[in-house]
């Protein structure tokens, strides 16, 4: 009885299919915030004076500073990937590294700005709040909720480039296999996209 | 990323089922990231939630034998009509298909090794798990089974003291469970297809996996994030749907409503896959109208999107809407139509061979066409006014999800496992059990539509005299159906114990991709993957006899 040795090419490659794969995650959290973004319009039509007067109350130059923040963690983001695609793998570990750093900054930004409402007594279910018209409590309802989940989607960012740094370090990403990076990439782009429209939609329509 | 995995095979190649990798015994399963031992890993696990559901539908019926107390309180009721629901829609039928044949035969079916992303596969099963998980400790833990109904409506279900949380965060992993297996099954269908394979020469049941896979990724994201606000306003007070926090209750139902309509869709077009893969097998004849119940898929996954809000007639809307939505809901009977036309016309002279799974299509065909017709009923306004919230609403949708969905999957049962396994169940007990499945069925829920025309509520506990007769007829038909479903299961457990073995490549004379492959498949499924030069469902044979014979005549 001869033993034959039998190989199978087994787990294939497809970097189309892997990008293709993460756009449509990407347009799940789109809905997901999206039904967010419903909720927020109609309740903006219901009550328009109360969300008025509650959005003057939001600190607008953190949020322009958090929006400038993310915004260049972005570029980091992109030029890491920029860096590996030229092969250069200490560049683009920095850069990945500036990444997570910006992402911190803006998450200590919106820790210091939750604080300050909280110190105000402005919380779900305080006193302050509830004694407050119904349009304010849902208004800050909405703003708890939807900044909330999006500082999870940072932080599961920065979880998933600091994977990709050391993915990176020990040559799995490389400079011709880098689609996990670039995905990652792209859901890092659509965390700060969402941002973009949190930012005016809380901070600047008052 | 190239895994390179080298086997000792003595010249053969092992069948999924005995193959050896990196693990052994219970790990070599629960590690898999074959599309097959998943696609078992899910069978196993959605049969057992299906008998449990079962079972307290069964539990419900007994109660409602007679007017007053039966066996339980209305506490109690009020529970089980609400664990039954989500188990049976999270748990069963809206994974059922796609999960359990969809993970095994989606890759086979177009000529693919696996799915694009395997490793994703065997997570969307471990969230499955934790979903199941989630859903058994809401009916255990201390605070008592939620009450509220599969659909959570606010403000009761921020108000009630029962375990609301457990059986929301259920459902909210099991919606992340099921995006995962959607994400992957569209990359699959857009990547993996053998050489060949256009998108016409795709068989029927990927057309549909392919649509629901798509109405997966696009709708279930909202019943999530609804769901999660519901969890987070009932933990932290936050104002959101809670009418004394200045929210709006009836949002709570359209976002609701925007998932899971859409949902009976992701539940009923795998089954019409079904359907359309088993009729021209057995009638030895090549479908009628390919195109037309492939796109009718697309159609049905479209027009099914824009529907929700018939379910909300009498919550409150205005009458442009009502109109709106009620001219969407006749929209989609037609491409429902065009597949049961399709179908039927199949049928017509064709050399019919009423086998096991034949028989569960015929009876998949009969009752879609009644929850169907019925289900057009119900989106004539004036009509929905009236029996809303009535048993009528209940007949229709069990009809639809369970004469349906139900049926679709014993068809496949039936069809494809002795394919998976090897092993072939006992035909004759398989026939006959499918008579009593039938008419246990018709005879539980057909008189739900009279009493439901009549006046009689849904989801009550006590009811009027005038309506036991119809009650008793229900609960005796329950009685037929488990024993008929107990029976249809024993058979299929005796087969795959001591059934009679089977290595024939083609047991019923298929003309898709895993008729083609070794019985049980081979844990590559392809040695080589095949090249694809025709469309499935070919029958040259039989289609030059037909014609012959007509032209005779």
């Amino acid at each position: 009885m001869s033993t034959q040795e039998h190989t199978v090419t087994h787990i294939h490659r497809d970097d189309i299919g892997a990008r293709m794969g993460m756009w449509l995650f990407l347009f799940t959290e789109l809905l997901l915030f999206g039904g967010m973004f419903i909720l927020y319009s109609i309740y903006r039509y219901t009550y328009p004076d109360a969300f008025h007067l509650a959005a003057k109350d939001l600190n607008t130059i953190i949020g322009t500073f958090n929006t400038a923040i993310l915004l260049t963690s972005s570029l980091t983001m992109a030029l890491s990937i920029a860096a590996i695609q030229r092969d250069r793998k200490s560049l683009s570990i920095f850069l990945q590294f500036i990444t997570i750093l910006l992402a911190l900054g803006f998450m200590v930004n919106k820790y210091f700005e939750w604080s300050a409402k909280f110190s105000h007594g402005i919380y779900p279910g305080s006193e302050v709040l509830l004694a407050k018209p119904s349009g304010e409590i849902v208004f800050y309802g909405l703003y708890y909720v939807m900044t909330g989940l999006h500082g999870l989607h940072v932080i599961i960012g920065m979880v998933l480039i600091a994977i990709m740094m050391r993915f990176t370090y020990k040559g799995i990403i490389k400079a011709d296999s880098y689609v996990k990076l670039e995905t990652v990439g792209l859901y890092w782009h659509l965390v700060d996209i969402i941002w973009i429209f949190l930012f005016p939609l809380f901070y600047l329509i008052t | 990323m190239n895994e390179t995995i080298t086997v000792p095979t003595n010249g053969k190649h092992p069948s999924y089922l005995e193959y050896k990798g990196k693990y052994k015994g219970f790990l070599g399963w629960v590690l898999s990231t074959d599309h097959k031992r998943i696609g078992i890993l899910y069978l196993v696990s959605i049969l057992s939630f299906f008998l449990v559901g079962a079972t307290f539908g069964f539990l419900l019926r007994l109660e409602l034998i007679a007017p007053g107390r039966t066996i339980m309180d209305p506490q109690t009721y009020n529970s089980f009509f609400t664990l039954h629901g989500v188990i049976m829609v999270f748990l069963f039928v809206i994974p059922a298909i796609p999960a359990i044949f969809g993970n095994f035969f989606l890759p086979i079916l177009i000529g693919a090794r696996d799915v694009s992303f395997p490793r994703l596969n065997l997570l969307s099963w471990y969230l499955y798990i934790i979903g199941g998980l989630l859903a058994i400790i809401s009916i255990i833990a201390p605070g008592g089974a939620a009450d509220t109904g599969w659909t959570f409506y606010i403000p009761y279900s921020v108000r009630t003291g029962t375990n609301v949380i457990y059986a929301l965060f259920a459902a909210f992993v099991l919606g992340f469970s099921s995006i995962l297996t959607g994400i992957n099954f569209v990359t699959t269908v857009h990547r993996l297809r053998a050489p060949g394979m256009t998108w016409f020469k795709t068989p029927l049941s990927v057309w549909s996996i392919y649509s629901t896979a798509w109405v997966q990724v696009l709708v279930t994201p909202i019943i999530g994030i609804t769901l999660l606000l519901v969890v987070i306003e009932r933990t932290f007070s936050v104002g959101l749907f809670d009418p004394a926090l200045g929210g709006d209750p009836v949002l709570f139902q359209h976002l609701f409503w925007i998932y899971s309509h859409p949902a009976v869709y992701i539940m009923i077009l795998p089954a019409m896959g079904i359907v359309s893969e088993i009729i021209p097998v057995f009638a030895r004849r090549t479908i009628f109208g390919y195109k037309f119940i492939a796109l009718s898929s697309v159609a049905i996954a479209f027009f099914g999107s824009l529907v929700w809000a018939h379910h909300m007639f009498t919550a409150g809307m205005s009458n442009t809407g009502q109109f709106i939505f009620s001219l969407l809901t006749m929209i989609v009977s037609i491409p429902s139509a065009i597949k049961v036309f399709n179908w039927t016309a199949t049928l017509y002279k064709g050399s019919i061979e009423l086998a096991p799974p034949l028989l569960y299509v015929l009876a998949f065909i009969f009752q879609f066409a009644i929850g169907g017709l019925t289900g057009v009923m119900l989106g004539i306004l004036s009509i929905d006014i009236m029996v809303h919230d009535t048993s009528f609403v209940v007949a229709h949708f069990h009809y639809v999800m369970f004469g349906g969905t139900g049926f679709g999957i014993f068809a496949a049962l039936h069809y494809w496992l002795p394919k998976m396994f090897g092993r072939m169940y006992n035909i004759k007990v398989a026939k006959s059990t499918f008579w009593l499945v039938f008419v246990g069925f018709n005879l539980l829920y057909f008189p739900m539509f009279i009493m439901g025309w009549l006046g009689m509520p849904r989801r009550y506990y006590d009811y009027l005299p005038e309506f036991h007769i119809y009650h008793l007829l229900s609960t005796i038909g329950s009685w037929i159906l488990i024993l008929g479903i107990l029976i249809m299961f024993t058979n299929f457990i005796v087969a795959l114990i001591r059934g009679k073995k089977i290595t024939e490549k083609n047991i019923w004379g298929g003309e898709t991709l895993e008729w083609t492959i070794d019985t049980p498949p081979i844990h590559e499924n392809f040695l080589e993957i095949p090249t694809v030069h025709e469309a499935p469902y070919e029958y040259k044979q039989n289609e030059t006899d037909i014609r012959q014979f007509q032209e005779v005549k």
